[in-house]
């Protein structure tokens, strides 16, 4: 990744895109406390649901919170598991793909076929069976989030190692004495990690669709905490008197979604631009 | 073949052993032990009570001898029984409710076939027309789209403001009364949102995907050899670029049951459709572990015979994979 890349990623317009809008996101996050117009807790029950208006860009909910506020420090949480779970199921995916693919034979065999077999759960079966056992809190989601979602990020990480560990730069390591373990994290892994990158991109996205659809079943963030999906649930049981309440929260999950799968896309175009 | 077929399904069982370690050792991760919830809601219940209950549930055993015991069980496919009030067996309330839950998932899979075929062969042949780029523009939004949401905004459009379709259920107030003819129309104007809903979330990884292979095809050199002894432009693409193309679409059949199946979670509770998806999710509520355990375990089950026929009917289509 040098400065081909750079010149590559600053003439992608999907590239660009996508980073306005993840660059947009952090910046509304950081500073939510002075975007938020009102506090995303005060309740004003002399304005339950009230349409958007002036001084309520966004309308209010059932306890007259104003929904814009609620809205941008609901993007902190979408932020956080993002990261976090993506973070998870880096770690858990790029040691397991590491060792499978460096060791090869059984290991390879036992770890792949592991993946095989998470690979036949539905994904949102199993993360709501864990939730059921344990307490829904954001921590747990983005735990089980990662911990569910790394599978796809050990077999790209096992394909780079399989061909990556016959290079000669891997004989030269081996030749001086080098252990094992320095020889995959720190010679042969961040060579891998241009795919990586792209598949954590995609992930952050795919973390927060599924911590949002969590939140809207009412087993993800629990109110009064501000999550985009658990506004949409109270869209849901006002749907016949408060629309505002089902559209905004929902256009802002599907803009950032689309923001990171943008920026992922163009970020794998200016690694490889023979892939397009 | 047969041969193809009996390795397939040799290769299938530790994935099956695979699949029930997991499950027992998520059953294992709750707090304290399944007996609780009946014991500590309950005075009365003194400590020989719950000893003899730990016996009955075979907790009492070390770990290995209560997985195979539950091996054992569920071989016979006894899942046990609900905690709900009803203390009905796991294994046919989950019955009851497969049905209706298949037949949504297998319209909407129809649904995606007949919609995304099309649309990746011809983005594909008109490679960079204005259609392209609507329909890659569409994939962008298809695959960032929070489905319950789109969900929400049709309920309101078609439900509320329309009045055209029914938000709940899948039969009407006063299906018993409806002549035999409207029985069907009432039904099927409840699954149109659901089943509609269902395979939006599948249409834009089809059609990129057939998009894909499409392209990757008319590359190929017996391309080149059909266009060079002078067939139709028609026929080298319908006949010959089109057959070759949708031959890896049938192991996406089989990759995406469990995507379906796991969204089914989403739409039965928003719709209230009496599937297994809302049952899983009324179990997850209630913590009814055993319908979540057997639930979980069923849907994996599906996944896997899904990319067993997946693979099977690849085989059949395609020889070159038997031998290989």
């Amino acid at each position: 990744m040098g400065t081909d890349f750079w010149k590559r990623f600053s003439k992608n317009k999907i590239a660009l895109a996508g980073s306005c809008v993840v660059i947009l996101l952090f910046i509304v996050s950081v500073f939510a406390p002075m975007i938020a117009p009102y506090d995303p807790h005060e309740i004003n029950l002399k304005l339950v649901l009230a349409p958007p208006s002036g001084s309520h860009l966004c309308g209010t909910d059932q306890l007259g919170r104003d929904v814009f506020s609620r809205m941008v420090w609901g993007s902190r949480i979408s932020l956080k598991v993002g990261f976090v779970a993506t973070g998870i199921a880096i770690v858990i995916g790029a040691i397991l793909g590491a060792v499978a693919g460096y060791y090869g034979r059984w290991t390879d065999a036992v770890i792949m076929r592991f993946v095989d077999i998470m690979l036949c759960f539905p994904t949102f079966f199993l993360i709501l069976a864990v939730i059921a056992l344990l307490e829904p809190s954001i921590w747990n989601i983005m735990i089980i989030i990662g911990v569910t979602g790394w599978m796809g990020i050990t077999r790209l990480v096992r394909a780079d190692f399989t061909s990556l560990k016959e290079r000669d730069f891997v004989l030269a390591a081996r030749a001086i004495g080098a252990s094992d373990f320095r020889i995959i994290f720190v010679h042969i892994l961040p060579n891998a990690m241009a795919s990586v990158l792209v598949a954590a991109t995609l992930g952050v996205a795919g973390a927060i669709l599924t911590e949002s659809a969590l939140s809207f079943l009412g087993i993800g963030v629990q109110p009064p905490t501000p999550s985009w999906g658990n506004i949409l649930t109270a869209g849901k049981d006002n749907i016949d008197i408060a629309w505002w309440l089902s559209l905004y929260p929902g256009l802002a999950i599907l803009i950032t979604v689309l923001g990171y799968n943008l920026l992922g896309e163009g970020i794998r175009d200016s690694l490889d631009p023979r892939l397009k | 073949m047969l041969r193809y077929v009996i390795k397939r399904l040799i290769s299938m069982v530790p994935l099956l052993i695979g699949i029930t370690i997991v499950c027992f050792s998520v059953m294992h991760l709750a707090p304290g032990s399944p007996t609780d919830m009946e014991t500590q809601m309950n005075p009365r219940a003194s400590a020989d009570y719950r000893e003899r209950l730990n016996a009955m549930y075979d907790l009492d055993k070390p770990l290995y001898q209560q997985y195979l015991l539950w091996v054992g069980r569920i071989a016979v496919l006894d899942l046990g029984r609900s905690f709900s009030p009803d203390r009905r067996p796991v294994a046919r309330k989950i019955i009851e409710r497969l049905p209706i839950t298949i037949l949504i998932n297998v319209l909407s899979m129809v649904l995606i076939f007949v919609i995304a075929i099309p649309i990746g062969v011809l983005s594909a042949v008109y490679k960079d027309s204005l259609f392209d780029k609507i329909t890659g523009v569409f994939v962008f939004i298809g695959f960032a789209m929070p489905t319950f949401w789109l969900a929400l905004l049709l309920m309101i459009l078609f439900g509320i403001d329309l009045g055209w379709l029914p938000i709940s259920g899948i039969r009407s107030l006063n299906y018993d009364y409806l002549p035999p003819g409207m029985v069907y129309l009432d039904v099927v104007k409840h699954l149109i949102l659901p089943v509609a809903l269902s395979a939006f979330g599948g249409l834009a990884g089809l059609s990129r995907y057939m998009r894909s292979n499409m392209l990757e095809v008319i590359r190929q050199d017996y391309i080149m050899t059909a266009r060079a002894k002078g067939l139709s432009e028609r026929t080298v693409i319908y006949k010959h670029a089109l057959r070759n193309a949708l031959l890896p679409v049938i192991t996406i059949l089989g990759l995406s049951v469990p995507g379906l199946i796991g969204g089914s979670v989403i739409f039965e509770s928003i719709f209230a459709i009496p599937g297994m998806g809302q049952l899983f999710y009324m179990s997850v509520m209630a913590r009814d572990y055993p319908v979540v355990m057997g639930i979980l375990l069923i849907g994996a089950v599906l996944t896997l015979l899904g990319n067993l026929i997946a693979d099977v009917s690849y085989a059949m289509a395609d020889p070159r994979i038997r031998v290989s």
